[in-house]
């Protein structure tokens, strides 16, 4: 009789043990869920589920189901702090995000803050696409994990495909109005300058991030400035439309960019007849060439019914994963500390690693061009529909893609 | 530089041309009704998906004819249940009601059609380019956009100041109950001129869509810079809006085909002042302030010519 206390604390305690193994980890999606941002958003967004429901199926992390809470920013710093409030109160210790830099360093000032006020409810914001460098740079943050290439990294592997371009004379940059587009163009002009002294820019615009309908009178001006290439940063609809009025135009240059395969983006190009004249830099393409990653692309369009968009989303949950197993925990700064120079098998293949110095993640890069596929048993995807593909053109080993960084991360 | 000129001038005269299908059923309305319609941009709206959705099932010649008629069908219920309703309280009211509507179209329309762009494409009839200037292509496509506007202008002009029906609209405005008393019935007439302003957006929206993009927030894009025309051109001016809306869209192209700033008409500031937002504004081209030109015209107008441009009333 006297140990049937302690028997029931011990069945209490089990029980208590029982429930936590089955908490659901929830993690917040922060991204445009409405607005010009929206349609990346939604993409970004069932990318996560997907990748949820995948690991759901195997058991999960540590036996945790995983939940993704979609949170509506508008593509809006404000709106997001709210949203990642918002997360915080509901318990939730880790948030992914991607879509505006802008956002990406107000949520990263915001998990910063956060933590060094609420010690022991850490939490952990990983990264999937806002690539400013700054965030890993001189805003870099401990409680920061970027899984997609800095705009540094891109333009450094971009400009180097350029370099040994010789065609290539006359240089137009059209960049967004923010972060991530200043910093496209100052590297740009910088590497450019730096290999390829003889080639000229001729145009540098800056216009407002999601807000223009019609860009015929930016192709105008490229037109007018006689460029034989062009190099953006554009992403979303700005993208999509910038390539759609070239197309109506009938402007025939040759386009660099990182997000031409964007919703609307193949379409456009298209439209364009510019066929392997619209090159995109990423971490992964559909037609790669790896089995496993073209076998997760073909069950992806089947469930999805979308082109896997975020190879680095796969990489960042299934890292999430490893880093979990290894911590042996879910506490995120038992993860977070997991996650520093973690090794990691990438789904296009190749050996990726989360430098520890800035948190930015490293992998091999992709420049595609996009356009007719010539055999298509070798190259299967197409995209939007339209009989074009992705092409691979050049392929960036991680240790070639390394940059350095300014960072003086603060450890807690 | 001649290339310039010449193809800005066109894409000025073209945006500016939308600009005008748009904010000709607002002024209208306004001008009919006194009632400011803040939905009017999600009538433009609902007008692109109806567009796209029909062109997919009956293909785009039908639905160029059936979706306006909807969105004018939808404005009408709105007219007759929701604005006739609320008149009494006075336009504080009336205001609210529509800008709610606004808000609960683009629900509506996100909820039915997802917030991903849609696949609106030209008509194959007009997919080819129409000529060529300077080697830059016109799309047939836009021409067409073109003339829409023109006829709508002509023809709206034609009904209301030249027939029997434009006679009876405007009395019924002004005088009611007179026209009451004439045997008309006054709220078929109001009903009816709302139901033709919304088919107006409605049919501005079903050609836009495929030229721009069709997606849920295109009604928020675009319903700033009508209010800016209306008031621009005058309120209740259908010619004054129509002088609005070429003098924006060429406003608006012209500046982003401009390179200068403060610096390079006054040369740059001494670098020993350092970053500062003195060298900021000093750099900024006008082809950055570009989008928010026409916001400053609507200040300006309403601070020195509150009846705008060819407008009879004060604002």
């Amino acid at each position: 009789m006297r140990y049937l206390p302690f028997a029931m604390a011990a069945a209490v305690l089990m029980l208590g043990g029982a429930a936590s193994a089955q908490e659901t980890l929830k993690i917040g999606y922060i991204d445009p869920l409405s607005g010009g941002g929206a349609s990346v958003g939604e993409g970004g967004l069932k990318t996560f589920q997907y990748l949820a429901d995948e690991l759901n199926a195997k058991g999960g992390i540590l036996g945790h189901k995983i939940e993704i809470v979609p949170l509506d920013n508008k593509t809006n710093p404000q709106e997001s702090l709210v949203q990642a409030q918002k997360a915080v109160d509901a318990g939730i210790h880790y948030i992914t995000q991607g879509n505006g830099s802008s956002v990406g360093a107000a949520l990263e000032d915001f998990v910063t803050k956060n933590n060094s006020r609420n010690p022991g409810k850490e939490v952990l914001y990983f990264n999937y696409a806002a690539v400013d460098p700054s965030m890993t740079n001189e805003k870099c943050s401990y409680w920061h994990f970027r899984w997609d290439a800095s705009s540094d990294i891109k333009m450094e592997a971009l400009t180097n495909y350029m370099k040994d371009q010789p065609s290539i004379k006359k240089v137009y940059l059209i960049n967004q109005d923010y972060s991530f587009g200043q910093s496209v163009r100052s590297e740009a002009r910088k590497m450019l300058a730096a290999k390829r002294s003889d080639v000229q820019i001729v145009g540098d615009e800056l216009h407002p991030l999601l807000k223009i309908t019609d860009f015929s009178p930016y192709i105008a001006k490229i037109k007018a400035s006689g460029a034989d290439s062009v190099v953006t940063g554009n992403w979303g609809q700005d993208i999509a439309l910038l390539l759609k009025a070239a197309a109506d135009a009938g402007l025939k240059v040759n386009w660099y960019t990182y997000y031409a395969g964007g919703a609307g983006g193949p379409t456009a190009i298209k439209q364009t007849g510019l066929d392997h004249q619209v090159f995109q830099i990423s971490e992964g393409i559909p037609n790669s060439g790896n089995k496993a990653a073209m076998d997760f692309e073909k069950d992806f369009r089947a469930k999805a019914n979308m082109s896997l968009w975020y190879p680095r989303a796969v990489n960042e949950m299934r890292m999430f994963k490893a880093a979990a197993e290894k911590a042996n925990s879910i506490d995120p700064v038992k993860v977070a500390a997991a996650l520093e120079d973690l090794k990691f098998e990438v789904l296009d293949g190749g050996e990726g690693t989360m430098r520890k110095d800035d948190h930015q993640f490293f992998q091999p890069i992709y420049i595609s061009s996009f356009g007719t596929l010539a055999d298509k048993a070798k190259e299967p995807f197409d995209e939007e529909n339209t009989g074009w593909g992705w092409h691979l053109v050049s392929k960036i080993d991680t240790a070639h893609a390394m940059v350095p960084t300014t960072c003086k991360m603060k450890r807690p | 530089m001649a290339e310039l000129i010449v193809i800005s001038t066109l894409n000025g005269v073209l945006f500016g041309m939308l600009l005008f299908l748009l904010s000709s059923g607002l002024t209208v309305i306004f001008s009919m009704m006194g009632v400011l319609n803040f939905a009017h941009a999600s009538f433009y709206m609902l007008g692109a998906f109806f567009g796209y959705q029909l062109t997919r099932w009956i293909g785009f010649w039908p639905a160029l004819v059936l979706a306006p008629l909807l969105v004018g069908a939808v404005g009408m219920a709105v007219e007759r249940y929701g604005l006739r309703n609320t008149h009494k309280h006075g336009h504080v009211a009336e205001l609210l009601l529509t800008f709610g509507l606004a808000f609960a179209i683009e629900e509506i329309v996100s909820m039915i059609w997802g917030k991903s762009p849609m696949d609106y494409r030209i008509p194959a009839a007009l997919d080819f380019p129409a000529f060529t200037v300077f080697s830059t292509n016109y799309p047939a496509y836009k021409i067409f956009m073109l003339v829409v506007s023109v006829v709508i202008f002509v023809a709206l002009l034609i009904t209301l100041k030249r027939t029997r029906v434009g006679l009876i609209v405007q009395a019924a405005l002004t005088h009611p109950s007179m026209v009451g008393h004439l045997g008309h019935n006054v709220g078929r007439v109001f009903m009816l001129v709302f139901g033709v302003g919304s088919a107006l957006a409605g049919l501005a929206g079903v050609i836009a869509g495929p030229s721009l993009v069709t997606q849920s927030d295109m009604a928020a894009l675009l319903g700033p810079i009508l209010f800016v025309v209306i008031v621009f051109g005058g309120l209740g001016s259908l010619p004054g809006a129509f002088i609005a809306s070429l003098l924006i869209g060429l406003i608006q192209t012209f500046a982003v085909a401009l390179n200068g700033s403060l610096a390079s008409v006054f040369g740059p500031l001494d670098p020993s002042l350092g970053p500062s937002p003195l060298t900021d504004i000093w750099n900024v081209t006008i082809a950055q302030i570009a989008p928010i030109l026409p916001y400053v015209l609507l200040v300006l107008v309403l601070i020195f010519r509150p009846m705008g441009l060819l407008g009879t009333r004060e604002s």
